[in-house]
């Protein structure tokens, strides 16, 4: 018996202890295998998989959000798929399709609300944390009111509140659920072209969209909606010929360190810092290709960034202070995502066509694990469970 | 995967240029994973519209083929003629047409 098969049987061994015994679920998360339809319980105390849940749907842009018992993920699939998954029997509580083509969701503050944001039908859907139950239904008309735009970047906001953009229209709307069956919209127009997703500060108190028609970010004070959206980074790369976008970027995981963010740049093989006192630009950092991800470690020192085709097979390592790359590493070759482990000693890293999850430690940057997985591509751990904006 | 490579083989003796199979099976990861990302695994379509069969019915090869190639200024669609060969952009355009193979 090789030192695998040994890992294996013990891993076999641990998961049907964790299914009899009491545990927390603070140490798990998820893998999405998203060709399989699949998730993987893992532990990320024990860097291992601990089981597997199948059959929900089309996952090829599959987003997850905690019950904040950090019990249950939520798993948006693109096929408007909301799947309820209990990560302790590690198997489905409740299932249901709730639109033909969906691109994320968000839990509410409390945790009772669920939102889904959806391409087909354009719009938001609202649901019953406990019984996925419709509540309410928003669709994201525009002009003349008869189209309807896709959603992007829907958002928690305190008290109820989404906060989401509308790709075509170029608008965003704030949805107050405080009475569930009966939503509050409040709309912000020609706030830029083509937002293509947002962000929401980890305070809650700024929500940002990232542009893709024209170089700039819309901003909005959730804490004074009546001062209107206003545009930060406007023109930061203008007269400049962008690259082709292979991919689109993600705002989740809107790294800080001080008063400094660091978001991907669009088009361009750079890491944009911004001044959050100001908002204005405060430099940019040249990396390996196109960011997707530009993600900050939890104590905020090290940003850790992804990329699109073709340079999806590196990963690297943005020193907060010193604004500078320290290091570039090699996970495999398409790296779809990043996730730290709650307190962020370590990082867990998706690579989807080398069928595998790497994890690495965050201060040596060596290699602890490697897990297989069909086709891996979000992470998504429990610990996003009390975390605005995830 | 054999009757995807089968489909393969008798579109492209009919092309101008063959595609040799192992890059048959690349071409086929990158359409559905990269293309994926804005048109879906499924191609039923995301931030970019679907490229199911039915969904491009009225469209002719050479557009979709000039689209691969040339991107869609204007729109988030880039150019992909960095990594595709003519003939390559024909072969993908010609099975989007059809119904598009399988990985594996």
């Amino acid at each position: 018996m090789n030192a695998r098969v040994m890992l294996a049987a013990a891993a076999l061994l641990a998961a049907g202890c964790a299914q009899l015994g009491l545990r927390g679920t603070g140490d798990l998360g998820v893998i999405v295998e998203r060709g399989a339809g699949r998730l993987q319980v893992v532990d990320t105390t024990r860097q291992a998989r601990t089981g597997t849940v199948a059959g929900l749907g089309d996952l090829s842009h599959a987003s997850v959000v905690y019950s904040r018992d950090g019990r249950y993920a939520y798993v948006f699939g693109r096929d408007g798929g909301l799947t309820k998954v209990d990560l302790l029997r590690m198997r489905i509580d409740r299932r249901i399709v709730q639109s033909g083509n969906s691109i994320g969701g968000a839990i509410s503050q409390d945790g009772r609300l669920i939102a889904a944001a959806n391409y087909e039908p354009g719009g938001v859907r609202v649901f019953d944390s406990d019984t996925l139950e419709l509540l309410a239904d928003i669709p994201a008309t525009w002009g003349d009111g008869s189209q309807r735009a896709k959603v992007v970047g829907l958002e928690d906001a305190a008290g109820s509140r989404f906060a989401f953009s509308l790709f075509e229209a170029g608008e965003i709307w704030v949805a107050d659920l405080s009475v569930p069956r009966a939503p509050k919209i409040q709309k912000f127009a020609n706030v830029g072209r083509q937002p293509y997703d947002a962000l929401i500060t980890p305070d809650g108190r700024y929500y940002i969209a990232g542009l893709f028609g024209e170089d700039g970010l819309a901003m909005l004070d959730l804490w004074h909606p009546e001062r209107g959206v206003r545009r930060v980074l406007d023109g930061y790369g203008r007269g400049e010929q962008p690259l082709p976008v292979y991919k689109m970027p993600h705002l989740e995981g809107w790294a800080m360190a001080g008063s400094l963010a660091f978001l991907p740049a669009i088009g361009r093989h750079e890491v944009l810092v911004v001044d959050t006192a100001t908002w204005r630009e405060a430099g940019r950092i040249p990396v390996a290709g196109q960011p997707v991800f530009v993600m900050a470690q939890p104590d905020g020192r090290q940003v850790w960034v992804n990329f699109a085709f073709p340079d999806a097979e590196k990963v690297q390592v943005i020193d907060a202070e010193r604004r500078k790359v320290v290091q570039t590493l090699t996970p495999g070759r398409a790296v779809l995502h990043m996730e730290f482990t709650p307190r962020g000693e370590a990082v867990w890293i998706s690579a989807r066509d080398d069928d595998r999850v790497v994890v690495y430690d965050t201060a040596s940057f060596e290699r602890r694990a490697v897990l297989a997985a069909d086709k891996p591509s979000g992470i998504f751990f429990s610990s996003r469970a009390h975390r605005i904006g995830f | 995967m054999w009757a995807g490579l089968a489909l393969a083989c008798a579109a492209g003796a009919a092309g101008a240029e063959p595609v040799a199979p192992a890059r048959e099976a690349e071409l086929i990861g990158m359409v559905r994973q990269d293309c994926g990302s804005c048109h879906g695994l499924t191609l039923k379509g995301g931030l970019g519209p679907p490229l199911v069969a039915p969904a491009l019915k009225d469209k002719r090869m050479e557009l979709l083929k000039h689209v691969i190639l040339w991107g869609r200024p204007g729109t988030p669609m880039p150019p992909w003629r960095s990594f595709l060969t003519e003939a390559e952009a024909e072969w993908i355009a010609v099975r989007l047409l059809k119904g598009f193979p399988d990985e594996r």
